[in-house]
């Protein structure tokens, strides 16, 4: 049987997975690394990215004012030495992929430029017009390309970890083209594998997010941290969920609902200024406050009724009118594109309708600075890590620079890993491939089916999540969600698949994928369960207070037989001591 | 290994599309012309005295040239106008960074080339 | 509004069957639908083992193309409500392999893409303490539409000199060696030349300028490959009038 073997194993090929992959051909060209991804991987979500990356280099900003706008908003959940790790080496990564190509927008002098983002004090955000995931991903895709030394195994998904000896040594992967299952071998495997925003029933994310590495950490013991965060983004088109991105409104869009009234005034956001003066937009002020208070604002707007109704989903308005043909077609492109296409609106002459959409995983693998995880050789970084930079609510555009700078910094651990230890042996590879693959036949195969479909235990799964674990939440609901995912669980155990070719078969890698999901679903909905007070984008309508005292630290939660256990620990707080949030004023 | 299938492109590939079949027009176009020119200078090269040259003369004032004379004239108009309409994708021209219209570029192609034909007929028939 | 269209579906399953055929599925559709919708539609509720990729369903991830009614498009742009033919034919992208269903090999433009280097190759080697090249906005424009390539293989689908001989190198190969090529801070031009002006490379180009039409980020590739036709040609001219320090970037 054939086995496979690198230094280092990179799961995942978007902007995490590529960036690890190039460090280590760079600082390491003698190491071995492979790349394996269920995509192409420049299918990988990160292309989706619009608005930009956040990274000072203007000189009057600071890393200070990077690092207190990050912490202020993530709710003083992040650990602040990993905020200031992230600021530090950001500037260097944004540069970096300048000099591998990427068009990042200018200024008429040649520098860079930068615009404004939600909960920045200051302009900040390097973009690439409203393509910058686009161009940040292409970018790194065809720099790898110049790596001999990088070996991709695209369109391949795995099953497992393989752990032995307490460590992991490689992973389990079905090649879909051909339904091979083998076994990749690895002195240290780093996941980058992204978030899982399709847990949820409208999402800003492609189909491919469903949590799989998060799963597979998980699955093996290590703990998933502070799940119960996720970010709803306040405006995506109704519908579809399709992104409009925040530098609409950091280039001086606005929001106002069905009275016409820029709403977020009345949310402790701040006073809208009149968009001729030459301050607006206001940082941190009204359209530029943070993602969670302007999502949680919009379902206040429409319990009051202020929201316009519509079958596809309430929506208010972004009107970005103001800025002109001229400016919207140079600045933000792709909100015209995708508003003309998918809502038949013409930005330029009609306001936007938009509503809020479950975007972004602040939750993810345990890992620390160097994305290394508790179990020894298994590392982690991207959306499907939780360092944590980003605690209990995301700042817009360092999800961009997070990719980049632990991307790095898990690779480089990762090959000082690689190197203390000895290759697993083939026998482990061989005998981890032979039985993943008798799991899957007899739990996937052969089963009677019992009549459950795959897309009837996924919709209901992300019913119950958007129910119990959306925007608001309190423990009645959240108790229903945790014993509706625990039921369905036990319906997946009956799930067969119908499709029994090898050859490109989709309905094996969704019933994987559906596997994963579930897994993260509990995660999440026993975390929010456990956190008894409101932070950031986890509001607790009957806990509706911070509640510093108990819960200024991390949930991490371990899967248990039945129902998984939760644990706390502590935040890392380094120089900034904890306060009050505040947007808006002062 | 899977079996992939291969789907070879049927000889009739340009029936399929129109914007297919203009593109062949066009290449046929270019032999035609190129036949044609090949044929004058030989005509030419070949006329070596008074009587042969006087017997191109009449043949080109046959009707039947003058047929096929307009079938060629038709053919070389299609051809330099599809190439003409075609010049800006080549000649990408900058004004800071907006691009100059391909409307303007081929227009100054159309423009130039009316020019010169209409100076060789100048020098012909003046 | 809900109205009905019936979907003619290529199948191949290399498993079971030796040949391709056409599979029909009739769906109610809502007027917002795009074809991609109506495939998951189907592949959830109706036929599981139905085969097709896609991901972002916002036209940048370029997993989703395939042929509609004889067009290669994005089949997640695509509407349903603009066809009003009563079938909807889908077929995988033409000119590649069938690999199952209506997922196609795309090796051939993968093993492609690395040998005309696409990436950028400064003249000198630029350290991140140096800061960023400076790059006006002029400058950026120059390269921009050809960088904006999603790799979805409809300008591959759309050219019949691919289609007749797959040994071409291909518009959007070609249109991101142009891309690097009139990048200001960029000096690879000479390193590109082999692969460019190989014999399958730029001359195999007949100018059909459909891949131009057909693409959906607005590259045009054709155009692309005209230019790097005039510029490696010059190259070529000044090489002859200056044997020495002519030609090149």
């Amino acid at each position: 049987m054939e086995t496979l073997q690198h230094d280092v194993l990179i799961v995942g090929g978007g902007g995490a997975g590529l960036r690890a992959a190039i460090a280590v051909a760079e600082e390491h060209p003698a190491t071995s690394v492979g790349v394996i991804s269920k995509v192409y991987p420049m299918r990988s979500h990160t292309v989706s990215a619009e608005g930009g990356a956040a990274a000072v280099i203007s000189s009057t900003d600071s890393l200070e004012d990077h690092a207190y706008d990050t912490i202020s908003g993530s709710d003083w959940l992040a650990d602040q030495d990993a905020v200031e790790v992230l600021v530090e080496n950001a500037a260097a990564e944004m540069l970096q992929l300048e000099h591998w190509g990427c068009p990042w927008s200018r200024e008429p002098d040649g520098h860079i430029s930068v615009r404004p983002f939600g909960g920045m004090k200051l302009e900040r955000t390097w973009f690439a017009a409203d393509k910058t995931g686009f161009h940040l991903l292409h970018t790194l895709f065809q720099t790898s390309l110049k790596y001999d030394e990088i070996f991709r195994y695209d369109e391949w998904f795995v099953t497992s970890l393989i752990v032995e000896d307490g460590r992991c040594q490689g992973v389990t992967a079905i090649e879909i083209r051909t339904g091979k299952m083998l076994s990749i071998g690895a002195k240290s495997v780093i996941l980058c594998t992204g978030g899982a925003g399709r847990v949820y029933p409208f999402t800003t994310n492609g189909s491919i997010k469903t949590g799989d590495g998060m799963a597979l950490a998980y699955q093996a013991g290590v703990a998933l941290k502070d799940m119960e965060f996720v970010q709803y983004h306040p405006t995506g088109l109704p519908g579809t969920g399709i992104l409009i991105t925040e530098a609409a409104r950091g280039e001086g869009g606005i929001l106002v609902n069905n009275e016409g009234r820029r709403y977020l005034q009345d949310y402790d956001l701040g006073q809208p200024l009149d968009l001729n003066d030459p301050d607006h937009p206001q940082k941190r002020t009204m359209e530029l406050g943070p993602r969670d208070r302007l999502s949680q604002a919009f379902i206040h707007e429409r319990q009051a009724g202020r929201t316009f109704e519509d079958p596809a989903g309430d929506y208010v308005l972004l009107d970005i009118r103001h800025l002109g043909e001229r400016e919207i077609d140079r600045k933000i492109p792709m909100v015209r594109e995708l508003a003309v296409r998918y809502v038949g609106i013409d930005p330029v002459y009609e306001p936007i309708p938009v509503r809020t959409v479950v975007h972004y995983m602040m939750g993810g693998i345990d890992t620390d600075t160097d994305g290394a995880t508790s179990l020894p050789g298994l590392f982690a970084a991207g959306e499907c890590a939780c360092v944590s930079v980003n605690g209990a609510n995301r700042l817009g555009s360092n999800s961009l620079t997070e990719i980049l700078v632990f991307g790095v910094r898990a690779a480089l651990a990762a090959v000082s890993q690689a190197v203390e230890v000895s290759s697993p042996s083939d026998q482990l590879l061989e005998q981890s491939a032979i039985s993943e693959e008798r799991r899957l036949e007899s739990t996937l195969f052969r089963r009677d089916g019992g009549g459950e479909t795959l897309s009837g235990i996924r919709s209901d799964l992300q019913e119950t999540l958007e129910e119990g674990a959306g925007i608001f939440r309190d423990e009645p609901t959240l108790r229903r969600t945790c014993a509706t995912i625990a039921e369905l669980k036990s319906r997946y155990e009956k799930l067969s698949v119908g499709d029994t070719s090898k050859t490109f078969n989709t309905e094996l890698v969704s019933a994987l994928e559906l596997g994963a999901m579930l897994e993260v679903g509990e995660a999440i909905a026993h975390s929010a369960l456990a956190r008894t007070e409101s932070r950031g984008s986890h509001q607790r309508t009957d806990h509706p207070h911070r509640d510093d005292d108990h819960f200024l630290k991390h949930t991490l939660v371990h899967r248990g037989e039945g129902d998984p256990t939760i644990g706390y620990k502590d935040v890392t707080i380094t120089r900034w001591p904890v306060g009050e949030r505040v947007y808006g004023r002062g | 290994m899977t079996k992939e299938l291969i789907r070879p492109l049927p000889r009739t590939w340009w029936l399929r599309k129109q914007s297919y079949l203009v593109f062949m027009i066009r290449e046929l176009t270019s032999l035609v012309v190129f036949a044609y020119a090949a044929l004058l200078v030989g005509m030419i090269l070949t006329a070596s005295d008074d009587a042969s040259f006087s017997g191109l003369f009449e043949f080109l004032e046959s009707t039947t040239s003058v047929v096929i004379h307009v079938g060629l004239f038709i053919f070389a108009m299609f051809h330099t106008i599809t190439w003409i309409a075609l010049t800006p994708k080549v000649l990408v021209l900058w004004r800071g960074d907006e691009q100059i219209e391909p409307d303007v570029i081929a227009g100054a192609n159309g423009i130039l080339f009316l020019l010169v034909s209409g100076g060789v007929l100048w020098l012909v028939l003046g | 509004m809900v109205d009905r269209a019936i979907l003619e579906v290529y199948r191949y399953l290399p498993d079971e069957e030796t040949e391709s055929r056409f599979q029909s599925y009739e769906i109610a559709y809502q007027d917002d639908w795009v074809v991609l919708d109506a495939l998951n539609y189907v592949k959830a509720e109706v036929d599981s083992t139905l085969s097709f990729r896609w991901s972002c369903r916002m036209g940048v991830c370029g997993s989703c193309g395939m042929m509609v009614n004889g067009e290669p498009k994005l089949t997640c742009e695509t509407f349903v409500r603009d066809y009003d033919t009563e079938t909807i034919k889908i077929e995988p992208l033409a000119h590649f392999p069938v690999i199952r269903d209506l997922v196609i090999n795309m090796d051939d433009f993968m093993e492609k893409l690395p040998t005309v280097s696409p990436w950028l190759i400064p003249d000198e080697e630029r350290s991140v303490e140096d800061g960023e090249f400076l790059q006006t906005p002029a400058q950026v424009a120059h390269y921009q539409r050809f960088s904006m390539c999603i790799n979805c293989m409809l300008c591959y689908s759309a050219c019949p000199v691919y289609g007749l001989d797959s040994s071409f190198t291909g518009p959007a190969v070609l249109a991101l060696a142009e891309r690097y090529n009139l990048d200001s801070r960029d000096g690879g031009k000479k390193e590109r030349a082999d692969a460019i002006t190989a014999h399958e490379g730029i001359w195999e180009c007949t100018y059909v300028g459909e891949c131009t039409q057909v693409c959906p980020k607005g590259v045009d590739p054709a155009g692309a490959i005209q230019m790097l036709k005039l510029s490696y040609s010059l190259d070529w001219a000044k090489s002859l009038v200056m044997p020495k320090g002519g030609g090149g970037a």
